[in-house]
């Protein structure tokens, strides 16, 4: 067991730094010199070097890198320069509304589209499944943008049910201005999750326990929510619990749109500010969080499971 | 035998699905509409009549079928110029990343070893950023245009097929007539292009849908970001535009650009659809 950890950690160790190394050589190498973008039309020679001087940018670049480092593992990102916020307060103000827009969408996401990926594995073939999946395929194709606008103007505007954007830190205000952010996130991903989900249980229905369990006597209802679903229930949690280090991100057009001051914000207003500490920090975080939340699935998988070790 | 499955039957069985043909149908209209339009009016599409400021659709004349923007510009054309940068897009990031992929998950899961090792962290790797924030850090950093778009998405969207190419590869390896074709003699260069090659062709086939839709998607998101087209006609700006003007109750540059899209990325859910049923008919 302890090598297996051992191994699992020193993987992941390289993968941060494999990041690392690539963030770098994006916004350092190819990005080129990036001060006169961001000074844009106040640049003079002056505050060009600067600006140089405070983001080190005229270090040479394994300097650079050493320095880039350093801030990964001490989560100190300087300061943002378009607001000269700390970046470090900037990302950890951000993490708590983007989470409360995408863990209540998620959850209910994930749960609807197993209940319906079920259901339409129960009626397979029939008109019930095939209206299950023509939905899901005309909703994956309708654009994000769309229901966004669509939902804001017709449901928010419109109509008046709900407020049209904004957000509060008490917990019950905010609720009412989440319903519709939520709303949309879950339209968005339901089709994408029923046919992805639909996969995994179709795979489970010609298996030996399914036929020992009909052989039983046991009803079609209870073979499908009892064995069914519990076994397809493991491939499909692998793939919802990867995700969940994504989920810090919120949704950069949901969160624009509905002004949740959340990370998917901060990065629209830090692209529109040219705000490149704040860009380059904000990949690396939530590239690191993948990482880590990665490798402890792989290490809680290993103790609920030892088989997983051998492999 | 594998080689005539492709030719024959897989095209007997698409061409006998209603579906996959409208669909097939419905992509090549778009790629021949979007030309036309492309060559022919995307000067126009561009050029401002102040005084046709934002007439509403109407059957007056075929090019204000959709109305027209704030500059008395056609809806019209602008979508199907529209459609000629999304499929651009949509090629041209695909023509990067698919033999991107393909080499890499070749060259890992035929040699195995040291470069099975260094391939597979070097997509693990790019796996661990998110991919709308790679795309928006590579076009961020390669400076605002549609040509930093494909790039972006060329090189980052590989990762899905060089796993699959692999995984394949791998199994291909172990397979008795590629285990018999070494045991003849054959080089490797002859088994991977003989044997193992022909055998990826369903992968990258519904790898090219994928991606495309995919790229068709974030062309619209990442010029909605400002960081995409410019300058050009785009589905994306065209959404990014329609943000103020629904307000005002003007729709129809939003419906416009949003039912275009659509077709589009259901035609090619559809295709895809159909192909791998054509494939793995275990897959219902």
């Amino acid at each position: 067991m302890r090598r297996y950890f051992l191994r699992k950690i020193l993987h992941s160790l390289s993968i941060i730094f494999g990041v690392a190394l690539i963030i770098f050589t994006l916004f350092h190498v190819i990005g080129g010199d990036p001060v006169y973008e961001i000074l844009g039309k106040y640049a003079n020679a002056e505050r060009a070097q600067d600006l140089r001087n405070e983001y080190g940018l005229n270090k040479p670049l394994w300097t650079q890198f050493i320095l880039y480092l350093k801030q990964i593992v001490t989560f100190d990102y300087g300061r943002s320069y378009a607001t000269r916020q700390s970046i470090s307060e900037i990302l950890s103000n951000g993490i708590g509304p983007s989470l409360s827009l995408t863990l209540p969408a998620f959850v209910i996401t994930t749960v609807l589209a197993v209940s319906i990926s079920l259901f339409s594995a129960f009626f397979r073939g029939k008109l019930t499944d095939r209206l299950i999946l023509l939905l899901s395929v005309l909703g994956m194709s309708v654009p994000v943008l769309a229901y966004i606008l669509f939902g804001q103007y017709f449901l928010a505007y419109k109509l008046g049910l709900f407020p049209i954007s904004g957000y509060a830190h008490s917990l019950g205000e905010r609720i009412s201005y989440l319903v519709l952010p939520v709303l949309i996130w879950i339209v968005i991903n339901l089709g994408y999750d029923v046919r992805y989900f639909r996969v995994f249980i179709s795979k489970e229905l010609n298996q030996d326990y399914v036929r020992t369990a009909r052989a039983k006597g046991l009803s079609e209802v209870s073979v499908f929510t009892k064995h069914i679903l519990r076994n397809s229930l493991v491939p499909i949690l692998t793939n919802v619990v990867i995700q969940i280090p994504f989920l810090i991100l919120g949704s950069l057009l949901i969160e624009n749109f509905f002004s949740i001051p959340g990370l998917g914000s901060v990065i629209v207003d830090a692209i529109n500010s040219r705000d490149f500490p704040v860009i380059k920090a904000m990949t690396t975080l939530v590239s690191m969080l993948f990482i880590i939340g990665h490798l402890i699935t792989d290490l809680l998988y290993a103790v609920v499971d030892p088989r997983i070790k051998i492999q | 035998m594998k080689d005539i499955v492709y030719d024959y039957r897989t095209i007997n069985y698409l061409v006998r699905d209603k579906w996959a043909v409208l669909s097939g149908v419905v992509i090549i209209a778009y790629v021949i509409l979007g030309l036309i339009s492309n060559f022919k009016f995307a000067d126009y599409a561009l050029t401002a009549t102040v005084s046709n400021s934002y007439l509403p659709p109407s059957f007056d004349s075929i090019e204000l079928i959709f109305g027209t923007d704030l500059f008395g510009r056609s809806v019209l054309l602008k979508t199907l110029c529209g459609a000629y940068t999304a499929i651009k897009v949509g090629l041209i990031a695909v023509f990067i990343s698919i033999p991107i992929g393909v080499v890499l998950g070749l060259v890992a899961g035929y040699f195995g070893g040291l470069v099975d090792d260094v391939v597979v962290w070097f997509y693990s790797t790019i796996a661990s950023i998110p991919n709308i924030i790679l795309l928006i850090a590579f076009t961020y950093v390669l400076g605002r245009g549609i040509s930093s778009v494909y790039i972006a998405l060329g090189l980052t969207t590989w990762i899905g097929l060089a796993r699959l190419v692999r995984a394949e590869v791998m199994r291909e390896k172990e397979t008795e007539y590629v285990l018999g074709a070494r045991a003849l003699g054959a080089r490797s260069s002859r088994i991977i292009f003989r044997h193992v090659l022909p055998n990826l062709r369903h992968l990258v086939t519904v790898t090219f849908s994928v991606q495309f839709i995919h790229a068709v998607k974030a062309e619209v998101i990442l010029s909605f970001l400002g960081l995409g087209a410019y300058g050009t006609p785009s589905w994306g700006v065209m959404i990014n535009d329609s943000k103020q003007e629904l307000v005002r109750g003007i729709w129809w540059q939003l419906a416009a650009a949003s039912g275009a899209m659509f077709l589009l990325v259901l035609a090619f859910n559809v295709f895809s659809d159909s192909f791998e049923h054509v494939w793995d008919p275990k897959v219902k």
